[in-house]
């Protein structure tokens, strides 16, 4: 039993990270409309700016802070050379420049900083808490639980401010209808801007976390991609779908390679998640709380 | 000047519904063949022929049948390469386990296993569209390659999961040398192609257009999107297919499951995207282009340290070819939607009325 | 006399809901054949829904379809479309990326008998039947006077090209009812009697039975044999157009109460 939870916690804890990344995705599909497929790539090229000024003898907190920095300025970028030129054009398009959105960061993020993988310290230890191991025999380790945590607290901080404040309203008004927004007078832009270097930060963090725990490397990028399946389950368009998405494909994601893995060869974790995804789709088209879409002719 | 179409006159709906409608086009694609299916193999090196062109076709194969998926059918999909993969696996299999089975047949399965996978897979797409459908395709990918690497049985229980192709000889047709895997490649594509042209022109190509347009009224006219979707589907695996099984046995000819990885199929992807979506002469165009950019990077970069005497960072190749790919992709998605292939229309058009501007 | 002729087709009780809101409620109408039946009402009024339930894009909750003596209570798109159904939209549907050419030909695809593998070799049966089915299309394009821009793709062609492209695509099928939404929607007047002719020529000559929706009331009120009135959802008039037009109550859903007018 207590390796049962280990197992779930350990699950879950992967799930609020997979939230965490989720959640980047959210914000930019909320306000272009679009499945950014560079966010893996922000994540990546986050980290490893962090870590490789680090290296270079900046401290952590100012490496962390100058690439916070550069975040918004590449989200500049991102709006002005890419999102408003293809505004006009259809959804796919969009995604599909992201695509090459994703390729362009991940080349220059390697030219820069170089192909190698690096360690990168916050300086939070990874060892079980002792009086959790002591008291019921389940080992669950600091770290995942100060990540968790931080995890938690941005989702909470970014669902606040996209719910309760005046960007926040502009930003649903601009996914609810981009033309009916600009109307109105709504800064367009601006609202990007803003979405975009949110989605930037949250990237940043989710990618230290991550680098902190496996690495700084290549690989990162893949991570993005198992928020396909967190959103599909999530829905494209809610945080807390993003969240509970994220909760069930990592809980679920560890559960079936720990009990089902060994049964038909391991390594399951690769494709799991995305066809737990499939069957959730076959029977719930618009996600756990995603808007239900009616089709209009 | 040379370019017109005046003084061609159509004068049955046959003629009009040739494959290739005007004169002078019929004599350059007349003239390209016999180059590339005479002059080509007389005269090109080996590096030419089994680095340049042989990965060329093959993967305008596999470009054409994604274009026939997204391009025409308007399904986008991530899992070409696992296509390849079966393509690939199933021929292997095939030539291994079933007593003197013709290779050409071998192959020929081998695309049929793709196509029945492809539909499999494809069932999704009846009742999810857009990103949804691309992230299913996700589980294709990932699922395929790692049953093809997890299940001995595919590999022949080869220690490594690396799998070297048996040696064939379709049609009496030994595919021993550079050239004559060149020229089987080259009969095989063309064929396809052909075929491609046909479907394109035909009401099957209708109706996988008018599902990527407005799938709504796409049933109003009677259109079955499951029959249209499904097709698509499983032609485009085919070609995938077919695509693998020779990308195997006259390219590489040692292969391993997870070299059919999810960056091959986005590979694929580009090729198409860069090359116009929805057309035949741009999936070759666009696999013209990704072949040959490494190569001439790789050209500029030994010419930039020759000259400079500088080092350049080991690696840096291949991160500048991102970058180059992305930003391309960026570029023609904002400057030019229909890709190459509709440049070269364009200028086509120019040029029946130069050197009058109108 | 209609009395003696049965109905082509007949709705009876049709109630149509998205949720709480009730789009269509309880409404029977019948449509003779050979005859333009026009269904008006303000905007929001369940015509569209109406057109979309008679050719299954839409699944009414209650009530039932009969066609030509066959009694339905769903009938799938494609099914309609077997049946003789045709139909154009309000908001353009043609496909886009196609040329006029495909676009009408595509409009007879369940013509088409040739397999997947005739098609793919382009041989025999697909070869004669792509001239014979394209040499049909001709003369719809002929009719509605679109040859010049048959070699055309869609997208490129202005809006009231593109309505004249859309009735070609339905009329392309042969149909035995064609739906029509607001075929002259954002037209100008010249472009609206051409339209006009086009539909007339195709119920004249052809003998289709038309189902109109149209704003224009002029319009309606010369080409139709008789209209429905719909008034959120519900029915409120039926009848020839002189006696439509002089209903009462069209006359207030479409003004308002006459206390707050006058």
């Amino acid at each position: 039993m207590a390796f049962f939870v280990e197992v779930l916690v350990g699950g879950l804890l992967a799930g609020v990270m997979y939230g965490l990344v989720a959640l980047g995705f959210v914000l930019i599909y909320k306000a272009s409309g679009v499945f950014n497929f560079a966010q893996g790539a922000m994540v990546f090229l986050g980290a490893l700016t962090a870590t490789g000024l680090e290296q270079q003898g900046v401290p952590l907190w100012l490496a962390i802070a100058m690439t916070a920095i550069f975040t918004v300025v590449l989200a500049i970028l991102i709006e002005r050379l890419i999102l408003k030129p293809l505004l006009a054009q259809p959804p796919i398009s969009l995604f599909m420049a992201t695509l090459g959105l994703a390729f362009v960061i991940e080349g220059l993020a390697q030219a820069v900083w170089g192909n190698n993988a690096r360690a990168l310290d916050l300086g939070i230890p990874d060892v079980p808490l002792e009086w959790l191991l002591d008291s019921t025999g389940v080992g669950v380790s600091t770290f995942d639980l100060v990540a968790s945590i931080i995890a938690l607290a941005l989702i909470g901080v970014l669902s606040a401010f996209f719910s309760l404040t005046k960007t926040g309203r502009a930003l649903r008004a601009v996914a609810d209808d981009t033309k009916a927004a600009l109307s109105v007078g709504i800064p367009l832009e601006r609202v990007l801007i803003i979405v975009w270097s949110a989605a930037g930060l949250v990237a940043l963090v989710a990618g230290l976390l991550w680098g902190a725990r496996n690495g700084v490397q290549y690989s990162l990028t893949l991570v993005a991609l198992k928020a396909f399946p967190v959103l599909i389950i999530g829905g494209f368009s809610s945080i807390p779908g993003a969240f509970a998405g994220g909760l069930i494909i990592g809980a679920s994601e560890k559960l079936a390679d720990v009990y089902i893995g060994p049964m038909i060869g391991g390594g399951i974790e690769s494709w799991f998640p995305y066809v737990l995804a499939l069957l959730f789709l076959l029977v719930r088209p618009e996600g756990l709380f995603g808007d239900r879409i009616i089709r209009r002719v | 000047m040379f370019y017109r179409l005046s003084g061609q006159f159509r004068t049955s709906y046959y003629e009009d519904n040739r494959l290739i409608g005007e004169k002078l086009e019929r004599t350059v694609f007349i003239a390209t063949m016999l180059v590339a299916s005479i002059a080509i193999p007389l005269v090109a090196s080996p590096y030419l022929l089994s680095a340049v062109l042989i990965p060329f076709l093959i993967f305008s194969l596999a470009a054409l049948g994604l274009n026939i998926l997204t391009g025409f059918a308007g399904q986008v999909s991530f899992g070409s390469a696992a296509f390849m993969a079966i393509g690939a696996f199933a021929s292997f299999n095939l030539l291994l386990r079933v007593p003197a089975i013709p290779s050409l047949l071998a192959f020929l399965l081998g695309g049929m296993c793709a196509s029945a996978i492809g539909v499999l897979f494809g069932l999704p797409s009846l009742r999810i569209r857009g990103f949804y459908l691309a992230a299913s395709t996700l589980a294709t990918q990932f699922f395929i390659v790692w049953c093809l690497s997890k299940v001995g049985w595919f590999t022949n229980y080869a220690a490594s999961g690396v799998i070297t192709v048996q040696h064939v000889a379709p049609l009496g047709f030994a595919l021993d040398n550079h050239v004559s895997k060149y020229l089987f490649v080259l009969v095989v594509v063309t064929t396809l192609t052909v075929v491609a042209s046909n479907l394109m022109r035909s009401n099957i190509g209708r109706s996988w257009m008018s599902i990527r347009d407005m799938d709504v009224a796409a049933e109003v006219i009677g259109i079955n999107p499951l029959y249209a979707k499904l097709t698509a589907f499983a032609v485009s695996a085919f070609y995938c297919g077919i695509a693998g099984a020779l990308y195997s046995y006259a390219y590489v000819s040692t292969v391993e499951p997870d070299g059919f990885s999810l960056d091959l199929s986005f590979k694929i992807l580009f090729m198409i995207i860069i090359g116009g979506l929805g057309s035949i002469l741009g999936s070759f165009i666009g696999a013209a282009f990704i072949v040959l950019l490494p190569i001439w990077l790789n050209v500029f970069f030994s010419a930039m340290e020759h000259f400079s005497g500088l080092k350049a960072p080991s690696g840096i190749t291949s991160n500048v070819e991102l970058i180059i790919f992305g930003g391309i992709i960026i570029v023609f998605l904002v400057v030019e939607p229909h890709g190459l292939a509709r440049l070269w229309q364009r200028a086509k058009e120019k040029l029946q009325i130069w050197p009058l501007s109108h | 006399m209609q009395n003696a002729i049965p109905p082509l087709l007949q709705l009876r009780g049709i109630s149509l809901r998205f949720g709480g809101v009730a789009a269509l409620a309880n409404i029977s109408f019948d449509v003779q054949e050979h005859e333009v039946r026009a269904i008006i009402g303000p905007n929001g009024a369940g015509k569209s829904s109406m057109l979309n339930v008679i050719n299954g894009i839409y699944c009414p909750q209650e009530g039932e379809i009969v066609f030509n003596g066959e009694k339905r209570t769903r009938m799938s798109t494609r099914m309609a479309a077997a049946a003789g159904f045709a139909r154009t939209f309000q908001n353009i549907a043609l496909f886009q990326g196609m040329t006029v050419l495909e676009n009408v030909v595509a409009g007879r695809n369940l013509k088409f008998k040739a397999s997947l593998l005739e098609q793919a070799v382009w041989f025999g049966r697909a070869r004669r039947e792509e001239a014979a089915q394209r040499e049909k299309a001709e003369e719809v394009i002929e009719f509605m006077e679109l040859e010049r821009y048959r070699k055309k793709v869609v997208s490129q062609l202005p809006y009231g090209l593109q309505k004249r492209v859309e009735l070609a695509r339905a009329l392309a099928a042969e149909p035995r009812i064609l739906l029509l939404d607001e075929p002259m929607a954002g037209m100008n007047a010249e472009e609206k009697r051409e339209m006009c002719r086009f539909i007339l020529n195709s119920n004249r000559r052809d003998g289709t039975t038309i189902i109109l929706i149209e704003h224009d009331m002029s319009v309606v009120m010369d080409i139709s044999d008789r209209i429905v009135v719909l008034d959120y959802g519900r029915k409120i008039a039926d009848g020839q157009p002189k006696c439509v037009r002089d209903n009462d109550e069209v006359i207030r859903a479409y003004l308002g109460r006459s206390e707050r007018v006058g």
